[in-house]
């Protein structure tokens, strides 16, 4: 099964102007990994999840999510944003971006993998250990081997 | 404590396992344990039936229609939505506790419709599990459920009652139905067949006094939870008392179950919150529910029956067969019922007016007596006859309580079909109108006689000409039949156009 994320996946020190910059920023790099085959189709699907709900989540954690036939496999953009952010969160901007790009039909394996994912991303140990990452290749690996496979 | 909560969100990927992580979380730092159903895309594995009944309390923590919300029936909930889960776990889990030490089936953050409709949902599911729990938003399908939930409860009373008065008019004959609980305690003895018969006669009538006030309680109960239980059963209880029957029952139950329900919405103080479903509601909803019965309702229903009487007895000169006709009609509108009443005790007396001036054979009192008796055979018997050609109009408690209803209605219990017009009154009550009418007219068209005043088939030999009375019988069983399959056939293809329900089970 293809990893959720590679170091390829990672933005370590990312520089957006809104919610939308950064989402846009690492949808990029899904596409150049080929798991994302339209840009501006991927983005309008994740736009229209972020309008029912914001996905700020409480921890600095910016959550653009979508499940879309632009997708080709289930995959985690990551970015550290040291400066912030906002996604729209009770308590402040978000500082580690996590895109969720899953396909649309799906098997449930990989939803169950995307799943664990957001079980993760509540614990406080996990968040800490993705800013404390050296590099690239430390978080794409610690976070595929938190949520198996 | 122990919870269980329901987590859903729109796209079904990343809050609702935020929310079930966090609950989790929090909770076990709270000392409680919470047990997660996620309801999201990557499917989800259903809380088992011994995690949900050990459960304290219930955590709605969800964005889409919970799925299967009727198994959580009965128990403390709170409603929060998947996004405060997600950044309040802790004041979810303090807020669910709450809701658990308050007690009773109120949420803390709203009472919903939804939630209302879940108790009754739930309610008449464990009562029966055949029960359709249809989950629908609409008036007309909560009312529905509500009046589902009070039936499932009578049928046993039904079943029992009845069959038990059945065996004792097989056993002892129609001149069983003057024993009392005084002459079997004093009188039985176990070589007596009369004393078995007795017997039977006693608890089933016993049985048979729940019949009204279980159904009404049940159905406050549908509405109210548990703050229902008091009114409902005492309305129920007076809707007998003033002779008003089982339809009295339905507006006791209803009448019991709003006052209730309103109450238990109020915002009231903390301090009292406690007190409020034992003790405060129970005691406002029943007082009040007495006060509606006796006072607003009570001299209405009594002036009817008084003026059906008179109209009754003023009818001497019209024609026999018309008169079969109105006492049909009569017997078959509220099975047991004030009006069925009526047209019984006049039948009655008549009967026994006929034993003081012994006359004739062909005496048509007796003719009445044999009218009134056949007519209030055909509503249990002709729904029996439906529940077996057309399964699928029926839920499976109806289905069973048919199997019942054969024994009742051939045994003039006529209370047999109330289940089945308690569940759909608009659609059952016409037909047993009509079939009754008809088996009536054609008893006096016949010239049957009758000398008992009760005992259905088991007293058979007192009737004149047996086989065309059983006829008339079956002649109106058999419209009866059609009728209720008719009216409930476009009923079923009515409520298949509406918008269909949530699926409670995807």
């Amino acid at each position: 099964m293809t990893d959720l994320i590679t170091p390829e996946l990672v933005a370590l020190d990312l520089v957006a102007t809104d919610k939308a910059d950064a989402t846009r920023q690492l949808a990029k790099k899904l596409q150049a990994a080929g798991r994302v085959t339209d840009l501006e189709g991927f983005l309008a699907d994740v736009a229209a999840r972020e309008a029912q709900m914001a996905t700020g989540m409480p921890g600095g954690i910016g959550l653009p999510h979508a499940r879309s036939e632009h997708v080709t496999v289930p995959t985690l953009g990551l970015a550290r944003v040291p400066g912030g952010v906002d996604f729209g969160a009770p308590d402040g901007p978000a500082t580690l971006v996590f895109l969720i790009a899953a396909p649309a039909g799906g098997g449930s394996e990989h939803l169950t993998i995307l799943a664990a994912l957001a079980r993760r991303l509540v614990r406080p140990a996990f968040r800490q250990t993705i800013i404390d990452a050296a590099d690239e290749a430390a978080v794409a690996s610690y976070v595929q081997s938190e949520v198996g496979s | 404590m122990k919870f269980v909560a329901v987590t859903s969100c729109p796209t079904g990927i990343a809050h609702t396992y935020m929310a079930a992580e966090n609950l989790e979380q929090f909770g076990k730092a709270a000392g409680h344990d919470v047990q997660v159903e996620t309801q999201g895309s990557a499917g989800s594995v259903p809380l088992s039936d011994d995690v949900i009944a050990a459960a304290d309390g219930v955590i709605f923590a969800a964005d889409l229609p919970v799925k299967g919300k009727e198994r959580f029936a009965g128990k403390p909930f709170v409603d929060v939505g998947v996004k405060k889960a997600v950044h309040d776990g802790p004041g979810v889990i303090a807020a669910a506790v709450e809701a658990v030490e308050s007690g009773g089936g109120a949420s803390l953050e709203h009472i919903d419709a939804a939630g209302a409709e879940v108790k009754a949902a739930g309610a008449s599911s464990t009562a029966a599990p055949g029960t359709k729990a249809t989950g629908g938003q609409s008036v007309a399908s909560r009312i529905k459920q509500y009046l589902m939930t009070g039936v499932s409860y009578m049928i046993p009373f039904v079943a029992a009652g009845g069959i038990m008065i059945a065996i004792s008019f097989m056993l002892g004959g129609y001149k069983i139905s003057t024993t009392t609980a005084a002459d079997v305690i004093n009188t039985f003895s176990p070589f007596s067949v009369q004393s078995w018969a007795g017997l039977f006669f006693v608890t089933g009538g016993a049985a048979f006094g729940f019949l009204v006030p279980v159904l009404s309680g049940f159905i406050a109960f549908a509405i109210a939870d548990r703050p229902g239980i008091a009114p409902g059963f005492v309305g129920g209880t007076l809707a007998v008392a003033t002779g008003a029957g089982f339809l009295g029952g339905l507006a006791t139950g209803f009448i019991g179950g709003f006052i209730a329900l309103y109450f238990s919405r109020l915002n009231v103080p903390k301090s009292i919150r406690g007190v409020m479903p034992v003790v405060v509601i129970p005691l406002i909803a029943t007082f009040l529910t007495g006060l509606i019965m006796l006072i607003i309702l009570g001299k209405p229903i009594k002036w009817l029956m008084d003026s059906l009487s008179s109209a009754l007895l003023g009818m001497t000169g019209t024609a026999a067969i018309a008169l079969g006709a109105i006492l049909g009609l009569m017997m078959g509108f509220d099975l047991g019922g004030p009006i069925n009443k009526v047209a019984y005790t006049f039948a009655i007396t008549g009967l026994s007016a006929v034993a003081l001036d012994e006359s004739g054979a062909n005496d048509p009192r007796l003719q009445i007596m044999a009218a009134v008796m056949a007519a209030g055979m055909t509503p249990p018997l002709g729904l029996a006859l439906a529940t077996v050609l057309r399964k699928r109009l029926f839920t499976e408690p109806e289905i069973e309580n048919g199997k019942a209803a054969w024994i009742l209605g051939a045994s003039f219990i006529t209370e047999g079909a109330i289940p089945f017009a308690a569940a759909a009154p608009l659609r059952v009550i016409p037909a047993t109108m009509v079939g009754s009418a008809v088996t009536g007219a054609l008893v006096m068209a016949f010239g049957n006689t009758l000398r008992a005043p009760h005992g259905g088939i088991w007293v058979v030999a007192l009737i004149s000409n047996p086989f065309l009375y059983l006829l008339a019988v079956a002649i109106g069983m058999v419209i009866t039949a059609f009728g209720v399959v008719f009216l409930k056939g476009l009923g079923s293809k009515a409520s298949a156009k509406a918008p269909s329900g949530v699926p409670v089970n995807a």
